[in-house]
């Protein structure tokens, strides 16, 4: 059981958790993710982590309410417990000797470019970040990356904040005006699937962080394999880092949506369940 | 034994055998004929003293029976549901040769789910002050080491990487052939005998070995099991409804997606699943398919029934549920539609040739033979590899080709310290061998600090 330090909620769809997990915070890097599980009748699902502190003996994540799981995390307060937490999983980012990066964040995903980012500045590299937002509004860790980065731009979709358009809009330009070592992009894997097109044919290493669906996070399963240059990669023990080059997006977006029904009826259920509470 | 209807069984996840009653206990107990010679106890890879407790029970002395195989053995009630009996102590029984050996799983299943039922006397368990020594992996093998370190006095910390313990016993076999309640009590047995156990914890991940030797640790037991799903390598094995086997029964079992939607994990089952491979791990995954709502199950199995490597109780059981086996059948590819369905197994029929390496006889291809399957669901169970995962961060530690770790019949591995058993050592095999690992481990490990 992991105590709940500091909950805040980041906008309306999109909150923080802090929570106790001392063995975790000793070895966290950057990269990293972890497999959590609510509740007893909980799913187990992974999420990167944001930030983690040794002192403390805690870490954060940043978490997008979007299924059963996601919800649940979402909903717990300060002082609630999260019942399993296992991790840190997964190879942490190479950061040593890179040279210039661009760190893309899209969405929720931005909270994962972060710690990234921080750690291939603080490991000498030049670093530039894009947020790409659909909004103002859902904007999120901005302040965060400019403490340590001066080179950020923000793109929304519907032009409410700074550039309006996609953050490949923004890359665009940059790739034309200077050369780059290093692309790093988590978020939707439509943009990943973007940025990796963007920067094939100018052969610019890049890097996506996937998100698949898995349950152990430890090899054990094989569901959240990954057609990776036409062969099979397992995301929790072979990733969750990929040449974007060679991942196969399509195949991932199918694979993502196996359990969307699922997903309706379970919530279904839970709001049912929710509403005989209220009552 | 008396067994629950195969038309109601199949749907619902209750336990198929209902189990002895006393008056059945006292029946076949009475048949034991006590040799001394004891041949049973020799083909028990638990050693545990079969006549002794058999004889316990003929004379009503319940708790004397119970104490005589957790001396040698701390999963009774597992071992008597799932041991392949029939290939161990059964085999050698002397009553074997009249055709009818004593039922001895079925003995021991008693003598354990009575004291169960009637409550436990404390464990032994000796308050000496000795050595730390962390076991990796809360399977069988590992559980099996924990037990009987403990009972001599170390100091036991098992760490286990999912939140459960009990390895296969709760991710893996069925609730319908070993109630994970079962697992749990005779885990937390073993627990009251001194040993913590530390869930979610995933050594080579969150510490390395070399972090716990400064913790004060003096031996290591890697008992991680054999946890890395193998697929066939054939086009279409990413579609949707493609599963490893592992993914299948963790979905179904341990996260008790036949729960769904009151257990948040989901699990898709279409109305026609084919399962690849017939060993226990693909009877078990036909035989959740159908109770998850599945048509029509294939077992597709490349050579024939004879060299099917399931217990022969578990595909009598499949057969009785209507499961249907494709033998001496290759899939060779998979094709689904755009949004990653599967529409057909492509197939083609086997002819035996001369016995390979396993001593088996090799399934050759028909020319011309390619047929077609029309399925909607794929189960991969054509076994597990070693997980890398730990084995990766030990400096020095000799692996065979397979990756399985290289360790003698003691359970001693290249470097002195740490040990190994079961699975992960000798490939997937069944639950008991891994338990035997575990016990000689603990021996071993005995042996090395007493002369440290």
């Amino acid at each position: 059981m992991h105590k709940i330090i500091t909950k805040k909620q980041l906008n309306s769809e999109i909150c923080l958790v802090e929570f106790e997990a001392k063995d975790i915070a000793m070895v966290a890097k950057a990269g990293q993710f972890l497999i959590l599980r609510i509740d007893e009748v909980g799913e187990r699902f992974p999420l990167t982590m944001y930030d983690w502190n040794t002192q403390k003996g805690t870490v954060t994540v940043v978490c997008q309410a979007i299924g059963v799981s996601t919800k649940k995390l979402c909903a717990l307060q300060e002082g609630d417990h999260i019942h399993d937490v296992a991790g840190p999983l997964g190879h942490a980012t190479e950061t040593k000797d890179i040279g210039r990066v661009i760190c893309i964040g899209g969405g929720v995903g931005t909270a994962e470019a972060y710690p990234i980012a921080k750690a291939m500045k603080e490991d000498g590299n030049d670093v530039s970040v894009i947020i790409g937002s659909r909004n103002k509004d859902l904007i999120i860790c901005e302040d965060e990356i400019r403490e340590f980065c001066d080179d950020v731009y923000v793109t929304t979709d519907d032009g409410s904040y700074q550039r309006k358009g996609f953050v490949t809009d923004v890359l665009k330009d940059l790739l034309e005006k200077e050369k780059y070592d290093l692309i790093f992009a988590i978020g939707p894997i439509f943009m990943m699937k973007a940025v990796a097109d963007m920067t094939r044919d100018r052969k610019i290493k890049t890097l996506v962080s996937l998100n698949a669906i898995m349950i152990d996070g430890t090899g054990m399963c094989g569901g959240c394999r990954v057609k990776h240059d036409n062969k099979p990669k397992f995301t929790c023990v072979d990733g969750p880092e990929f040449d974007g080059h060679l991942v196969d997006f399509d195949d991932l977006v199918r694979r993502q949506s196996r359990y969307k029904d699922k997903e309706s009826r379970a919530m279904e259920h839970k709001g049912h369940e929710c509403k005989m509470g209220l009552n | 034994m008396r067994e629950q209807d195969p038309k109601e069984r199949i749907k619902n996840f209750k336990e198929v055998p209902y189990g002895y009653n006393e008056e059945e206990a006292l029946q076949e107990a009475s048949r034991c004929l006590q040799c001394k010679a004891k041949p049973c106890v020799k083909g028990c890879p638990a050693e545990v003293e079969i006549p002794e407790f058999i004889m316990a029970i003929k004379e009503k002395r319940f708790k004397d029976a119970i104490s005589v195989i957790k001396n040698t053995n701390s999963l009774p009630a597992v071992c008597g549901r799932v041991c392949p009996q029939e290939d161990q102590c059964e085999k050698v029984c002397v009553l074997m040769k009249a055709g009818k050996p004593i039922n001895i799983g079925a003995l021991e299943r008693y003598a354990a789910d009575r004291e169960r039922e009637e409550g436990f006397s404390d464990p032994d368990k000796k308050n000496e002050d000795k050595d730390k020594i962390a076991v990796l992996g809360a399977g069988p093998a590992g559980l099996a080491a924990a037990a009987d370190l403990a009972r001599i006095g170390y100091k036991v910390t098992i760490f286990e990487a999912l939140h459960k313990p009990g390895g296969v016993l709760t991710y893996g076999i069925p609730e319908f052939r070993l109630p994970k309640e079962i697992v749990d009590i005779e885990v937390e047995q073993i627990k009251k005998m001194g040993v913590d156990l530390k869930l979610n914890y995933i050594i080579g991940k969150i510490k390395t070995i070399d972090m716990l030797r400064k913790e004060g640790f003096k031996a290591f037991f890697i008992a991680t099991g054999a946890g890395l799903p193998y697929f066939m390598g054939i086009e279409g094995e990413n579609l949707n409804g493609v599963y490893s086997a592992n993914e299948f029964l963790t979905r179904a079992n341990l996260m008790k997606a036949y729960k769904f939607p009151e257990y948040d994990t989901p699990i898709n089952v279409g109305k026609k699943v084919a399962v690849i491979g017939a060993g226990n791990v693909a009877m078990d995954s036909a035989r959740c398919a159908l109770r998850l709502g599945a048509e029509e199950v294939y077992i597709v199995y490349r050579r024939s029934e004879e060299e099917m490597p399931a217990r022969i109780d578990e595909i009598h059981h499949a057969k009785e549920e209507g499961i249907v086996f494709h033998l001496l059948t290759t899939p060779v590819k998979i094709c689904g539609d755009d949004d990653g369905n599967i529409e057909k197994m492509i197939c083609l029929k086997n002819e035996l040739g001369e016995p390979d390496s396993s001593g088996r006889r090799r399934p050759v291809p028909v020319e011309g033979s390619e047929f077609e399957m029309a399925i909607d669901t794929v189960i991969v169970a054509i076994g597990n590899g070693p997980n890398p995962l730990l084995l990766d961060t030990i400096d020095g530690l000799k692996l065979n080709r397979w990756g399985n770790v290289e360790a003698d019949e003691n359970g001693k591995t290249s470097v002195k310290d740490i040990f190994a058993g079961g699975d992960i050592v000798t490939g997937a095999a069944t639950v008991i061998a891994a338990m035997g690992a575990g016990k000689q481990a603990a021996r071993t490990i005995d042996k090395h600090l007493s002369s440290l």
